[in-house]
């Protein structure tokens, strides 16, 4: 299976943007199935990025995200070339990362 | 003017069996009539969602034991039915007036 | 004298000829002549909508509003269908289990072939699609059929959209009345209403494109399926042609019929072929 997340960090002078697309069903806990039982709560608690071995962006979530989160910042201090680091972890253990390179 | 006459009698005949409440006879009737006509919407391939949701809704009153309810549900389908036959009926030759030439 | 009379001599031709030119028209209005009525479609939006470049119609409503058309570009940056079409892209090239796969059963190997969807199968003597074309293929190799609305379906037809991009559409009518009686009644079906609501796909889709309907932007018909499959973040997810045709039925109110029904596939067949020369677009990103 490939990964599940998807970046873009492209490097405009001094600045940073960085677009990330993760595929999570972020399940709330409070919708049913068609069954009528309900599907328990399933999402991603911690999503980091690390630039650098420091932290440049850290999101603690909840249910309130959506299903396959979208998430776009930019920051200082990186340049092209540069290793940019994406993890996340779920409330069910599991977890995820990938290495992109600046451009 | 020629549609307004069914519709009277429709309204007239709505009121008659008002005035006392409904029967489990009555909702038969009412459920059997309007499931015809809901089947020949089908078969025409136009039936209408609502159509059957309100025979599913007469259905249900009626297992409660809420036969005016459920009579009147189905009387209701029954319409809806009607209103999609004529629908199909009379889209045969008037989609031509939407066309592009 | 002499040119009031040519005059009048003149005139009368002019109305012979007037008269000459409508009275085929009117005949020809009863035959089914799918060039004149893919022309006309066309001209129609073009002098609708003036401003709007021709090969933008398959954009659907971003052709239509230009703060949409600003927003759907940065998306189109990082697709919301991305994923679709990587599995789709994986699931195409894997396998079945009798070791063929569905390039064996496309021309072209299934790559670049989109914009030849629907066909008319003389053989069959109905139009096929290419929904239907893949599960065919996998029932011929031993597989069990997926679903014609969404996920697998629609990871599938976004690689061979996505393989097919900017080609221009090109649907063919063989001279076969059952392929013409095909295209008839897809276009009767377009513009039949339907449902509670009294709505055919015209009323939307040809008389209002670009108006809102509640929050959302009505995309013109013209070009509409180019597009497909779209990501909607409605459903958060994938759809097909197939789960549109089934969902605009049942917002007007009308039972939808089942997916490749044979209404369906003339009205895919019918709208396919009326935006022939517009570029393939899909996979889609609609709101």
């Amino acid at each position: 299976m490939a990964s599940s997340i998807r970046v873009r960090a492209t490097s405009n002078g001094d600045i940073t943007e960085v677009q990330a697309l993760i595929q999570h069903p972020m399940d709330t806990g409070l919708v049913k199935d068609p069954k009528g039982e309900l599907i328990p709560a399933h999402y991603i608690q911690q999503l980091k990025f690390e630039c650098n071995g420091k932290d440049v962006f850290v999101a603690d979530w909840g249910t309130a995200v959506s299903k396959d989160p979208y998430v776009k910042f930019s920051f200082k201090g990186a340049k092209k070339g540069d290793d940019l680091k994406i993890s996340w972890t779920d409330n069910k253990g599991a977890s995820d990362t990938t290495t992109a390179k600046i451009a | 003017m020629k549609r307004s006459l069914p519709l009277a009698m429709l309204l007239a005949f709505g009121l008659a069996t008002a005035a006392r409440a409904a029967n489990e006879a009555d909702y038969k009737a009412a459920y059997a009539t309007a499931e015809a006509a809901s089947k020949e919407a089908a078969g025409l391939r136009n039936q209408w969602t609502v159509t059957v949701s309100t025979l599913a809704a007469a259905k249900k009153a009626a297992d409660g034991g809420d036969f005016d309810r459920a009579t009147a549900a189905a009387r209701e389908a029954e319409a809806l039915a009607k209103a999609s036959i004529f629908q199909a009926a009379s889209e045969k030759e008037a989609w031509k007036a939407m066309e592009i030439r | 004298m002499k040119t009031r009379s040519a005059l009048l001599l003149g005139s009368l031709s002019a109305a012979l000829v007037a008269f000459a030119l409508t009275s085929p028209r009117v005949v020809a209005a009863d035959k089914v002549d799918p060039v004149a009525d893919a022309k006309a479609f066309q001209n129609f939006f073009f002098q609708k909508f003036p401003d709007v470049k021709h090969e933008d119609f398959v954009n659907g409503p971003y052709s239509m509003n230009a703060d949409m058309k600003r927003q759907w570009q940065e998306k189109e940056e990082f697709p919301p269908y991305e994923f679709a079409l990587d599995a789709g892209k994986e699931m195409f090239a894997t396998p079945f289990k009798n070791g063929k796969t569905y390039a064996d059963c496309f021309p072209n190997g299934g790559v670049g072939i989109r914009q030849n969807y629907p066909y008319f199968d003389e053989k069959e003597g109905k139009v096929v699609t290419l929904e239907l074309a893949l599960n065919r293929c996998r029932e011929a190799n031993g597989e069990a059929p997926y679903s014609y609305v969404k996920d697998e379906m629609a990871s599938l037809t976004a690689y061979m959209a996505f393989t097919s991009r900017g080609k221009p559409m090109d649907i063919k009518i063989p001279d076969d009345p059952r392929a013409l009686a095909a295209f008839e009644n897809g276009k009767r079906y377009f513009y039949t209403r339907r449902g509670q609501m009294n709505f055919s796909c015209a009323s939307c889709h040809v008389q209002s494109p670009g108006e809102r309907i509640r929050a959302e932007v009505l995309a013109p018909a013209l070009g509409i399926l180019n597009a497909m499959p779209i990501y909607r973040s409605e459903w958060s997810g994938m759809g097909t042609t197939s789960r549109r045709f089934v969902t605009c039925n049942s917002q007007t109110r009308a039972v939808p019929l089942e997916p490749q029904s044979d209404e369906y596939r003339d009205v895919e067949y019918f709208l396919s072929y009326v935006a022939n020369g517009l570029p393939i677009s899909g996979p889609g990103a609609r709101p």
